[in-house]
């Protein structure tokens, strides 16, 4: 059984303008231990998804279908009782921007502790004891000092790894982390990175890196998920991700990052804007921007299709090619079965 | 690309920012200090650093937006000293802004915006006239006319960018200042930002200064890069050559922080992860303000800034250790 299991998970807002469908049935497992990278614009539901699974979502947003497992157990309708035991215990979450997720009038370690102190039996020196022992863990010279002092008196590195050692308070079974660098530069995003790898490994925990960076991705993940406009175009192992595309989308996205073969010549953009997500459209939500869209694409999203074990896309353009290759045969009634 | 005669020339330029720091008593904060370099009509130089670094501030301070607390500007043969001179300058030399969302004036429509400019310069004779280079201005970047009478909340943040690069264009400029303009900008519509950029530069001959912290857009679209720490250029060379053997330990560690969108790659990749923050450019080390966190520091850096000299053929690096390091 997988740490997590996210079946068919709805999420909507209801705005004055309408239902934003932001989460629109998607799926996927977490096994224990892993990295798995979800990658989108902004707007394609990456950090709603995240959201859903901690049930923080804002006041007009809602879980309307579908189910997350954690262990086993059923969280969505667990009620707030189940969550807050679930929350910072066996799920934490680190945000994007380091200099607003922390409470500017109190010191490090008064936020460090409380904490601490909301989830576990130690209070006072312990509490503490704790603190420091989790500053340490994150490479933060001079702990004890540390403990003393305002957020403003800290780097956008120095904060990002206090609210790592936050979240890392109660050993949680899973970290998410919702681009956990994007504010941060790039010599400081290395350091982030670094660490968060060293400890998923010394703690054997499983990591949700939710990005827009591809770069953090190969670097980072086991598996990727590809988000657009809500739902899932891809997903799959980082090697066949990034070296065996089966989505428009995502084949798009590969071309369209500069890399050095790209120097002094055009690169090839997606074209279009993205979607607007009141005015979905019924067949693949990317097939406006599709270079390759076919009748069938703007009539019918597609389903999740296996290209192998490590390997699922949701593109009609897979059917055309077997069919091409001879290993989906069409029969007279425009059925099709695979050979 | 480019014909080997600068069009813009930069000495030693300083713009040191006052901060109070309590009743009659104020610090310099060295933005940028001594920076000199030269760009060649028609190129296009990168300029990279991490936040603080000052490489905004050079651009705005060759803009003269802010004036420069030393040092000079010559562009195109002649110094940019007097208010006439800016003013004339400024025909020639215009800026694209990061945020698209914040750089637009959200009580003007589209048409009003991009017509700011010729008003202020004077460019057009009459309505009819103006009205039509507006059109114009919108067709080179891919804006429909009917867009003109639109507000500026109407359009997504690459629309809003098009609008910028649009406004400017009004003043049919050689030069343009591109300050961090597509890393506001989804990864999608950054890609046909970048290659409108190069459109326009091939078609206009326009010579770009082009800002940025994302290195891979950054060598994509630069033909020379030049590189930024608190204040001081540490290194400038040819895009290729920066790249390949990058000679300070400051470029070293940066390119090799940068996450590669390949996962075999990235596996492989030896990173050099630099210890340590960025000092505040306000207590600035000594000598070579990357000593601190550098691993080959000695005595002679914390004494004196390294000199930025030409160690190969239009390659300058400010490093004592050079030689020995690399």
């Amino acid at each position: 059984m997988a740490l997590l299991e996210v079946r068919h998970l709805q999420t909507s807002f209801f705005t004055d303008a309408g239902e934003v469908k932001a989460v629109n049935d998607i799926s996927f497992n977490l096994e224990r231990g892993k990295v798995l990278g979800i990658v989108g614009e902004s707007g394609s539901g990456k950090s709603v998804t995240a959201y859903s699974i901690m049930q923080i979502l804002a006041g007009t947003g809602k879980i309307v279908g579908g189910s997350i497992k954690l262990d086993g157990q059923e969280l969505v309708g667990a009620g707030e009782k189940v969550m807050k035991n679930v929350r910072g215990n066996r799920i934490s979450i680190i945000f994007q921007d380091p200099m607003t997720s922390l409470n500017p009038t109190y010191t490090i370690g008064k936020q460090l502790t409380e904490a601490i102190m909301l989830h576990t039996d130690k209070r006072g020196a312990e509490a503490k004891a704790r603190a420091v022992e989790l500053l340490k863990l994150v490479g933060i010279n001079e702990p004890e000092k540390r403990l003393k002092q305002y957020p403003f008196e800290h780097s956008g590195g120095m904060r990002q790894r206090v609210m790592i050692a936050m979240a890392l308070a109660c050993e949680p079974d899973i970290l998410i982390a919702d681009e956990p660098t994007t504010a941060l530069d790039v010599t400081i995003q290395a350091q982030i990175l670094e660490l968060m790898s060293s400890l998923q490994k010394e703690l054997g925990m499983a990591i949700i890196m939710i990005t827009h960076a591809l770069g953090v991705v190969a670097q980072m993940c086991d598996e990727i998920i590809v988000m657009y406009a809500g739902s899932i175009c891809e997903q799959g192992t980082a090697d066949e991700i990034f070296y065996n595309p089966c989505h428009e989308y995502t084949k798009g996205l590969m071309r369209s990052i500069p890399t050095a073969d790209t120097a002094g010549r055009k690169l090839q953009p997606i074209t279009g804007t993205p979607i607007d997500l009141l005015n979905m459209p019924e067949g693949c939500p990317f097939a406006p921007r599709c270079d390759n869209a076919m009748k069938i694409c703007i009539r019918h999203r597609a389903e999740r299709m296996l290209i192998n074990d490590s390997h699922a896309a949701n593109c009609w353009m897979n059917v055309k090619k077997g069919v091409e290759k001879g290993e989906i045969i069409l029969d007279e009634e425009g059925g099709a079965y695979c050979e | 690309m480019s014909d080997n005669r600068p069009l813009l020339e930069v000495k030693h330029l300083k713009e040191y920012f006052n901060i109070n720091m309590g009743l009659f008593r104020s610090k310099p904060l060295k933005a940028v200090d001594d920076v000199s370099f030269f760009i060649n009509k028609g190129e296009t130089l990168g300029l990279v650093g991490e936040s603080g670094c000052g490489k905004t501030t050079v651009g705005r301070t060759i803009l003269h937006l802010y004036t420069p607390t030393s040092g000079e500007v010559i562009y195109d043969g002649k110094p940019i000293r007097t208010r006439a001179d800016i003013k004339e300058f400024r025909k020639k030399a215009t800026m694209v802004f990061q945020d698209p969302y914040s750089s637009l004036n959200p009580r003007m429509t589209v048409s009003d915006i991009i017509g700011e400019p010729l008003d202020v310069h004077g460019l057009c004779a009459n309505k009819k006239e103006r009205q039509e280079r507006i059109l114009e201005l919108m067709d080179y970047v891919g804006l429909n006319s009917e867009h003109a009478a639109r507000y500026a909340h109407e359009f997504s943040g690459g629309q809003r960018q098009r609008i910028g690069i649009a406004r400017a264009l009004a003043v049919n400029p050689d030069f343009i200042v591109c300050d961090e303009p597509v890393s506001a900008l989804d990864v999608s519509i950054q890609a046909q930002v970048i290659n409108m950029f190069d459109e326009l530069q091939e078609k206009l001959g326009l010579t770009y200064l082009f800002i940025a912290h994302d290195l891979l857009v950054v060598r994509h679209i630069s033909d020379r890069i030049a590189v930024m720490y608190l204040g001081k250029m540490v290194e400038l060379a040819p895009a290729s050559e920066i790249y390949d053997h990058p000679m300070h330990p400051y470029s070293k560690a940066l390119l090799s922080a940068v996450p590669v969108p390949d996962p075999k790659v990235a596996r492989a990749n030896q990173r050099i992860v630099l210890s340590g923050d960025i000092p505040s450019p306000l207590n600035a080390p000594s000598g070579c303000p990357f000593r601190t966190r550098c691993r080959y520091a000695t005595e002679a850096c914390a004494a004196e800034m390294p000199e930025f000299r030409e160690v190969t053929t239009g390659h300058f690096v400010a490093c004592h250790r050079t030689a020995e390091i690399n």
